[in-house]
């Protein structure tokens, strides 16, 4: 009975506490909390009765109150609750449940008097039989315990190894998922904040490894969304948070790897290479063997790739924990063990003629070689001559991937240095092999070994490569000896050519791959120009798409390579001549006209040679460039061959036209120059050239000074000119979009001058058309001249800045112009929209909707097809003006859906699928008869337009009922 | 390991854990699809490809539960007919009248009117499978099902192709 005197002891005290409580809440005003403390305060006479339940609930009340005001309570308060939850702990254990709530409440208080967290855990731990409560009671502890240890971690660590003990015994035999969470993230806390273990390491790790490794499938519907991932996770942290448990989880781990399911292997696996992270060797040594024949049991029988590079990863692990460990004088030195090991098992493979055991063990050797410096030393050290020599004896790829492997990893290449010479025959002699893998393979090891910077002196490199260009030229004649009389024979010849055509590409990226130091350019170049040399001369037989190739590479030596004085003088003394020459000739020969057509003067040829210039002009030496772009210009204009190699020009050449193009990649500002590229832009008839031309003149134009006289004289007679229309029509609209361009990209105030004449040509009955389509040159990215890696002075914003000064011009011009006219207003204005970006399009487009409203309507299919592309975003996030009309939408969509062009259809659909998600209240009007119009587009002869069709009448159902 | 049935709640469906079928892939656009030019007849796949509706029951495709397959439609292009065969997941399944007249109603809104259009259960699957057909084929009870405003809801929940 002394018991039930207790109860009422403290419930008296609770209740004057309660009164104080009480009267301080009305003092401070507004609580919602007041009026349930004033219930929980009448109804704590309930404590004191003798039946358990009516006390239970009680408590229960007690304790929901205090979880919703359990910040406001001082630290006397808590101390005589928490007095009077400990002592309920003992009473009938249908009150445990409450109790637990309001202790996890009371543990959330900031104001905890010290040492009562202490005094909770251990009533908790001695009264308490978490397992045998319920799965929310449980949680309710492991809460307690979390927030107890976010607040109170030294007072915990005060009780020492009880602590844990205590943990272990509440959580021995959890089986729910939410719960194990719970339990996990506490077990990690203690081991990653360094609690006291004492003799309970075992333990811990047994209550946390038997559920290693996780199996569990959620059930379907699950609202916890916990998944199997969460749980592995979580345990990994657990078990892989200290070396203490190494001894346990290593036999675990190793055990597992035995195991049958798949999942569990790879869990074992990825658990390993985390734990070996934070191991020492000492840890390891006494596993290393039983880990080692499991590892290499895996990858040598199993046939899943996850699996293998899991067991490969922690290969790498492994070694990698092992070379980290510092030696003490007496001990062994494991690392050297262990390689040991891994190479007895594995390096006797390598020289099986059977050789079906030489992948897996080359990818083992290369995963403990990845490790560290030291690893891959002893390895290569080891397997590099066995490797050589069986090549020389099999000449099996599989051995010249060895080395490819281990190059990708950031290794010190000194590595190989030793094996420099044996490695380059090795790729040499495969380069010279016929088998095409092999040859692809050996140039992949070649741009490898190129890439390696660093201590491979480049004098190294200039021999490799010098070795390299005598296999790539013996490949060349090779390929090249193949008679062109293969040309026109049967399938499997015409296969093997495509795969020689395949080497030689191959073959010319891995040359432009591997020149990156000056030293190594001065070889390669030459054989890149002696590549496009024999292709002109057709001493050997290139395909276009190879020369193209050839330029490309080029190219791309230009943007990687080291700018130095040496490589500038390569590429502006002896490379761009080389090339004008080449093209020069080849253009001269082709007016002559001989059996032979050089390649040179294809136009794919000739524009992959521009970004070579403009690359090595822009990026390379300035002075040099300035040289060449005079000598180019010269050349030009003058027909000045002097600096061209091989000088066998006549003396006086009349230049073909589309040379020009060559220009594009260096300009250099002359008077004389502006007008001939201007007489040949609007007089040439050949497409290349006076596009070109046109290009080169905006570009001058763009690079000419703010104010310069020759700008302004040269925009005032071009526009008279350009009234007389004495040029050729279609160069004429090309070359005034062109330069306006030039001047709207610089916001040159002159630009408006041909803008303006741009919007006035869309009232001309000939040219209307193709000045509409001017527009979009005007507005979207130039490719070549025109952009910043080609110094163009390109500000930001033009295309905004255009549409919102010219966008009124438009909508006025389109007033004013006559019926017939009107069609060239609507496409220039759906040029100059498609290009805007989506933002601008967005909010700019309400103001000119009843334009674009009218271009539905316009018979032009292309204007049609980009207004639908301008308004289906729109439509998404439709503007109040757009809802206005929406009756004049519907109507023309509607009509446009049996238009003939199929695009048409499609776009048109599709904007009506989008109006079905205007609000309800807006479309539902218009239900009836779309649906009714759209019941002709189900039956429509092109399924991509059924498709669209379906769907957007399943959405029109469906919305709007 | 960890129980799953202290996890599962809420309301019990007939059939929780069904079995899921892999999805067909997108059909292949070709070149002769992008000819403005050249008539493409409505053939079984572009049926099918109408189909892939959801299941009342499982946020899944009726594709993905096998309810529909592609070898069980049969469309007549030219003698503007098309017959689906639908297979309910379980033979006692309450929702094959539902799933029928879902499939039919898709046909009904997506095919041109000319179509002459035949829904039923493929033989020998379903305990109820006469009645069922029956109830399919009444043009009279379709038309009254579809003025039933709340059944019509159930419809077009399954027909929405918009995530809830």
């Amino acid at each position: 009975m002394t018991n039930y005197k207790d109860i009422y002891r403290h419930c008296c005290m609770l209740c004057s506490q309660e009164n104080i409580l009480l009267h301080k809440y009305c003092r401070d005003g507004v609580k919602m909390s007041v009026q349930s403390i004033l219930n929980t305060a009448a109804s704590l006479l309930s404590l004191t009765s003798s039946q358990p339940h009516t006390r239970a609930r009680g408590v229960q009340l007690l304790s929901e109150v205090l979880q919703e005001c359990y910040g406001d309570l001082t630290e006397r308060e808590v101390e005589v609750l928490i007095a009077f939850y400990e002592n309920r702990l003992k009473d009938h254990y249908v009150i445990t449940p409450p109790v637990l709530r309001g202790l996890k409440a009371l543990t959330k208080c900031t104001v905890l008097p010290p040492g009562s967290a202490v005094s909770m855990l251990r009533s908790l731990f001695q009264d308490v039989h978490v397992q045998s409560l319920m799965l929310a009671e449980r949680a309710c502890v492991y809460n307690m315990l979390i927030n107890l240890m976010e607040t109170r971690e030294a007072e915990l660590k005060g009780l020492g190894a009880d602590f844990v003990f205590g943990f272990v015994q509440s959580m021995d035999g959890e089986r729910d998922p939410r719960n194990l969470l719970l339990a996990f993230q506490i077990a990690k806390t203690i081991i990653s904040r360094g609690y006291d273990l004492g003799k309970f390491t075992e333990e811990l790790f047994e209550v946390t490894s038997c559920y290693f490794p996780i199996d569990f499938t959620p059930p379907p519907n699950d609202p916890h969304g916990i998944t199997k991932e969460d749980l592995i996770q979580m345990l990994r942290a657990v078990l892989t948070g200290t070396p203490k448990f190494a001894e346990f989880l290593l036999p675990l781990i190793i055990e597992k790897l035995d195991s049958d399911v798949q999942s569990a292997k790879l869990d074992s696996l990825q658990t390993l290479t985390v734990c070996v992270s934070q191991y020492e060797h000492k840890d390891l040594a006494e596993f290393l063997e039983g880990l080692w024949v499991s590892i290499r049991r895996e990858v040598f029988q199993t046939s899943s790739e996850r699996i293998e590079s899991a067991c490969l990863a922690a290969l790498t692990a492994l070694t990698s924990c092992l070379s980290r460990s510092v030696l003490s004088s007496e001990s062994e030195d494991c690392l050297s063990t262990f390689l040991d090991l891994v190479l007895k098992d594995c390096k006797h493979h390598l020289s099986e003629p059977d050789l079906k055991l030489v992948w897996p063990s080359a990818k083992l050797l290369q995963a403990s070689c990845s490790a560290s410096i030291r690893a891959s030393h002893v390895i290569t050290a080891s397997v590099m001559p066995n490797i050589v020599e069986q090549y020389n004896i099999w000449s099996h790829y599989n051995l010249l991937c060895f080395p490819l492997c281990v190059f990708p990893p950031p290794l010190e290449d000194s590595v190989f240095l030793a094996y420099r010479e044996s490695l380059c025959s090795m790729v040499f002699s495969a380069l010279s092999e016929s088998n095409s893998s092999l040859q692809i393979t050996a140039t992949s090891v070649l741009t490898s070994l190129g890439q390696q910077t660093g201590d491979i002196q480049p004098v190294d490199l200039g021999h490799i490569c010098l070795q390299s260009e005598r296999s790539l030229s013996s490949c060349f004649s090779q390929t090249a000896c193949l008679p062109s009389a293969l040309m026109d024979q049967d399938n499997t010849e015409a296969s093997e050519k495509l795969s020689h055509h395949a080497v030689r590409q191959r073959c010319l990226s891995a040359l432009a791959a591997v020149s990156v130091h000056p030293s190594v350019v001065q070889e390669s170049t030459p054989v890149l120009l002696e590549v496009l040399s024999s292709a002109h001369t057709g001493s050997v037989n290139f395909l276009v798409e190879e020369v193209v190739l050839a330029c490309r590479s080029l190219q791309r030596i230009a943007e990687q390579v080291q700018d130095t004085e040496e490589t500038g003088r390569c590429f502006h003394e002896v490379i761009i001549p080389r090339l004008l020459g080449l093209t020069l000739q080849a253009a001269l020969q082709d007016e002559g006209s001989s059996g032979h057509r050089s390649p040179l003067v294809e136009e794919a040829v000739l524009s992959a040679m521009v970004p070579v210039i403009s690359t090595s002009c822009s990026r390379l030496q300035p002075q040099l460039a300035e040289q060449t772009a005079s000598r180019a210009t010269s050349l030009f204009l003058n027909g000045d061959v002097s600096f061209l190699p091989d000088n066998s020009f006549p003396s006086h050449i009349q230049l073909q036209s589309q040379m020009v193009c060559l220009l594009m990649g260096c300009v250099h500002c002359r008077n004389e120059l502006l007008s001939e590229l201007e007489e040949m832009s609007c007089t040439c008839t050949h497409t290349l050239s006076y596009t070109s031309a046109a290009k080169c003149f905006a570009g001058l134009i763009n690079k000419s000074l703010q104010g310069a006289l020759v700008l302004q004289t040269i925009v005032h007679w071009y526009v008279s000119t350009l009234g007389l229309l004495k040029a050729s029509r279609y160069s004429i609209v090309f070359f005034n979009p062109q330069v306006a361009k030039a001047l709207l990209v610089r916001y040159h105030p002159l630009s408006t001058t041909l803008t303006d004449k741009l919007f006035s040509l869309l009232d001309n009955t000939d040219l209307g058309s193709m000045a509409a389509d001017g527009f979009s040159l005007l507005m979207s990215d130039s490719a070549d001249v025109l952009n910043r890696a080609c110094h163009a002075d390109v500000r930001i914003m033009y295309r905004q800045r255009f549409f919102s000064e010219n966008s009124a011009k438009l909508v006025q011009g389109f007033n004013a112009a006559p019926q017939e006219k009107k069609p060239n207003y609507l496409k220039a204005l759906s040029n100059i929209v498609n290009k805007l970006p989506k933002q601008v399009q967005v909010t700019e487009l309400p103001a000119l909707l009843s334009l674009l409203l009218e271009a539905l309507s316009c018979p032009d299919g292309g204007v049609q097809l980009s207004t639908l592309s301008c308004l289906e975003p729109v439509l998404a996030d439709p503007p109040a003006a757009l809802i206005q009309q929406l009756e004049a939408l519907v109507s023309r969509l509607l009509a446009l859906t049996s238009s003939p062009a199929m695009d048409v259809r499609i776009a048109s659909l599709r904007c009506i699928h989008a109006l079905s998600r205007f609000p309800v209240h807006e479309v539902l009007p218009f239900r009836a008869q779309v649906l009714r119009a759209l019941a002709r587009p189900l039956d429509d002869k092109k399924r991509l337009v059924r498709n669209e069709a379906v769907q957007a009448r399943g959405e029109w159902y469906d919305g709007s009922c | 390991l960890v129980g799953g049935g202290a996890m599962s709640g809420g309301t019990r469906l007939e059939n929780a854990n069904p079995v899921i079928f892999q999805r067909s892939g997108e059909r292949q656009l070709t070149a002769s699809e992008e000819d403005d030019d050249v008539h493409d007849p409505i053939d079984d796949r572009e049926i099918f490809d109408i189909l892939s509706i959801n299941d009342p029951e499982h946020p899944l495709s009726l594709e993905e539960l096998n309810v529909v397959e592609q070898v069980r439609v049969k469309v007549d292009d030219a003698g503007s007919t098309v017959g689906v065969e639908f297979t309910p997941t379980i033979p006692h399944c309450s929702m094959a009248t539902l799933i029928g007249l879902s499939i039919k109603v898709k046909l009904l809104r997506s095919l041109p009117d000319r179509f002459k259009i035949d829904v039923h259960i493929t033989p020998g699957t379903h305990a109820s499978e006469d009645a069922v057909n029956k109830q399919l084929a009444d043009k009279e009870r379709v038309a009254a099902a579809l003025e039933n405003s709340s059944l019509l809801e159930v419809v077009n929940q399954c027909l929405s192709t918009r995530s809830v």
